[in-house]
């Protein structure tokens, strides 16, 4: 299957994508259980925080004063990235930051590069791009490198491969990682690709990878993952490429005491991921010989033109709102078509490549408020769907396509078919009260009920109540 | 022809139009109404500590000053490790008997790969989250040294113990400024959940993690101060 980075196809529409998605009944099983799973592990230690809210107000604030004066953070990034031994490039659009990378490997002679699962490199079709000039792009994520083994496209921001189970991926490896008698264990399966990927790592001159956060001040890059295929990518190989989207920056280095609080727990529901990597320019006798940074807008600018909508850009890219979405639970990433999938995609991807081209994402939404009340950096997605739905309308008629679809009886049809079936609504409450099992610490139940559940709660008291009333009183002074 | 930058540059302005002009970056306020610091007693810190290291299926074990060149040994020979990584300035007196050391001087990767394990010291360590964290300072060696081989051995004092993840944040303030010293956060061996969400631990490098965790021997001077 060809790769589709965005543009999203316009032809395509998400309630028929997502049709085609619930009708596979091992993806919904699969996805079920995924959202569920990590749903229950964030609640047990976003819980155990008593300042979680306010760590919530201080990422949004230092996203809002870093999007509010993103030339000047830019710029501040780019002299201490220059300082610090790092070259910087700027890049418009997917294709001409492609070709920034491309010539970088080539001036390298290299055939190869080693890379760290990242959207914004999906988000260009990178490795696509880097194939047609005769580069192969290995991904070095276990689950990235089964969807590529696969020549599949991920279906979950954090788990790309979930629709995947283990047998499948025994006999994936058997029969292009060159293995015989395989079990289907999951540690068999791991010790395989640390065993594929060792041999890679050691040898492969050049890495590519995005970037979690950039700071401003110090020009320190930093990189968040689990599996220690980042570190590997970040300290073997002589030369080291990051690709980041103009917004992952942030002011100071002390903005990190907010941020990795925020982005472990929302992301994978642990206190702490694994490994954290911070590399500020080059360091003598450790690591890369030569940083180059890929500054990427590629849409962005366009979203920051939107008042409303800006605030998509304050998105650290931690999945909570997919895991808590009912919409996205059903339908699975794929649906959304697009590099971005679920609650933050619905908002993201009309707005990079424009309304007329994602129209029917805006109403992949029940607006239930769930992920507002996830998001670590309170983005308000139910505001901006509201919001972009009114600029679809307007698109409509400032456009008409004569017998073209009615998006919102299309988008109401698409849910009704997700919610009211009536064996899928037994399935939900079943999923649900094991979710409840799953989320019961010292006999009280979490603050995060079984889904559906939660679904009609929230949505009786839409719009969730955003702040306490000093909060907003002390916001606006 | 203008360049990507400038063009980028004059797009965001562009966009930004409806931001006051007077405005300043740090007029758009941060409100840090969060915990900067941990308030229980250290002692109880370093058993916070202590259990979520071990959450996270690393070994841990508390050792005192004295014994701790036996204890990296017992740690090595329980793990038959005989060769055994470790930089060049490691601390004196941390040198285990009847083990092979081999220093870390300019090796090349594949020496480094070699070796059965890498003994370091850290900066600091996380109660909160059970982090340990390395900044390329005395007696953590670089990052390579920690990364390929498959057991990892790290020394951390009592006394190195923060509560908080902003107290970890302030103390690496000056080193982050510096190119010279990448910092590396460890909480756990590495670890995926990506087949089927079953958790694995160690998938690329040390797939054993363990935590020697040193009472610091305090002077008369400091207990009574
Ligand atoms: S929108 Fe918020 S909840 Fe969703 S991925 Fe981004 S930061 Fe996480």
């Amino acid at each position: 299957m060809k790769y589709e980075p965005l543009p999203t196809r316009p032809g395509i529409r998400f309630e028929d994508a997502a049709r085609a998605a619930l009708d596979n009944t091992q993806l919904r099983r699969n996805m079920g259980k995924a959202t569920q799973t990590i749903r229950a592990k964030r609640a047990v230690v976003v819980e155990e925080l008593p300042d979680w809210q306010a760590l919530r107000e201080a990422g949004r604030a230092i996203k809002e004063r870093t999007i509010r004066h993103l030339d000047q953070y830019l710029l501040e990034l780019e002299a201490s990235v220059q300082r610090a031994g790092g070259q910087v490039h700027w890049a418009r659009d997917a294709a001409e930051a492609n070709r920034i990378v491309t010539s970088i490997i080539q001036a390298e002679k290299a055939h190869e590069v080693i890379k760290i699962k990242s959207l914004t490199t999906d988000e260009i079709g990178l490795n696509e791009a880097l194939l047609e000039e005769g580069i192969e792009a290995v991904e070095t994520d276990l689950a990235e490198l089964i969807v590529q083994l696969a020549g599949d496209r991920s279906s979950h921001i954090l788990v790309p491969a979930i629709h995947k189970n283990r047998s499948e991926i025994r006999d994936l490896f058997q029969r292009k990682l060159g293995h015989s008698n395989l079990s289907d264990e999951p540690k068999v399966l791991a010790a395989a690709a640390r065993a594929h990927l060792r041999r890679k790592f050691l040898t492969v001159p050049v890495a590519v990878s995005g970037a979690n956060f950039g700071v401003a001040e110090t020009g320190t890059i930093c990189i968040v993952e689990s599996e220690g295929n980042g570190r590997m990518c970040l300290t073997l190989p002589r030369v080291l490429i990051s690709i980041m989207g103009i917004e992952k920056i942030i002011p100071a280095w002390r903005d990190f005491e907010v941020f990795l609080q925020l982005l472990p727990r929302s992301s994978t529901g642990e206190r702490m991921n694994p490994y954290t990597s911070f590399w500020t320019g080059v360091a003598p006798g450790d690591g890369p010989r030569a940083f180059h940074l890929v500054l990427l807008d590629n849409g962005r600018s366009r979203v920051l033109a939107d008042p409303v909508g800006r605030q998509a850009l304050y998105c650290i890219r931690c999945s909570a709102c997919l895991n808590i979405c009912p919409v996205y639970e059903r339908t699975g990433g794929h649906a959304y078509h697009s590099v971005y999938p679920g609650p933050i995609g619905a908002i993201l991807t009309p707005q990079l490549v424009g309304v007329a081209n994602a129209s029917s994402l805006p109403y992949a939404s029940s607006l239930c408020g769930a992920c507002y009340e996830v998001c670590p950096v309170k983005i308000n997605i139910p505001e901006v769907l509201i919001h972009l739905r009114g600029e679809v309308v307007r698109e409509k008629q400032d456009h008409p396509t004569p017998g073209g679809p009615d998006v919102e009886g299309l988008a109401m049809k698409f849910l009704s078919y997700a919610f009211s079936d009536r064996k899928r609504y037994e399935r939900v409450q079943k999923v649900g009260r094991v979710g409840q099992r799953l989320m019961t610490r010292g006999g009280v139940i979490d603050r995060l009920p079984g889904q559906l559940g939660g679904w009609t709660a929230m949505r009786d008291v839409f719009p969730v109540a955003p702040q306490t009333f000093r909060e907003w009183w002390s916001a606006r002074s | 022809m203008s360049t990507a930058r400038d063009d980028i540059l004059s797009r965001i302005r562009g966009a930004l139009e409806d931001i006051p002009s007077a405005e300043r970056s740090e007029h758009v306020a941060i409100p840090r109404r969060y915990n900067e610091q941990e308030s229980i007693p250290h002692p109880e810190l370093v058993d916070r500590f202590i259990a979520r290291v071990r959450e996270y299926k690393a070994q841990v074990r508390r050792v005192t000053q004295d014994s701790l060149a036996a204890s990296i040994a017992s740690a090595c020979t329980a793990r038959s490790v005989r060769r055994l990584l470790v930089p060049a300035d490691l601390p004196p007196g941390w040198a285990p008997v009847a083990i092979e050391l081999v220093v870390d001087r300019a090796l090349t990767y594949e020496q480094l790969e070699a070796c059965d394990g890498i003994l370091t010291a850290c900066t600091l360590g996380i109660a909160q989250t059970g982090t340990i964290v390395l900044d390329s300072g005395s007696g953590q060696g670089r990052r390579a040294a920690t990364l390929l081989p498959d057991y990892h051995l790290c020394v951390i004092y009592d006394d190195q113990i923060v509560g908080l993840v902003p107290e970890a944040v302030a103390r690496l303030n000056d080193v982050a400024h510096r190119p010279d010293r990448p910092i590396t956060w460890i909480s756990g061996p590495s670890a995926t959940s990506d087949i089927e969400l079953n958790r694995v631990e160690g998938v690329h490098g040390p797939r054993t993690l363990e935590v020697l965790v040193v009472e610091t021997v305090r002077t008369a001077t400091s207990t009574d101060g």
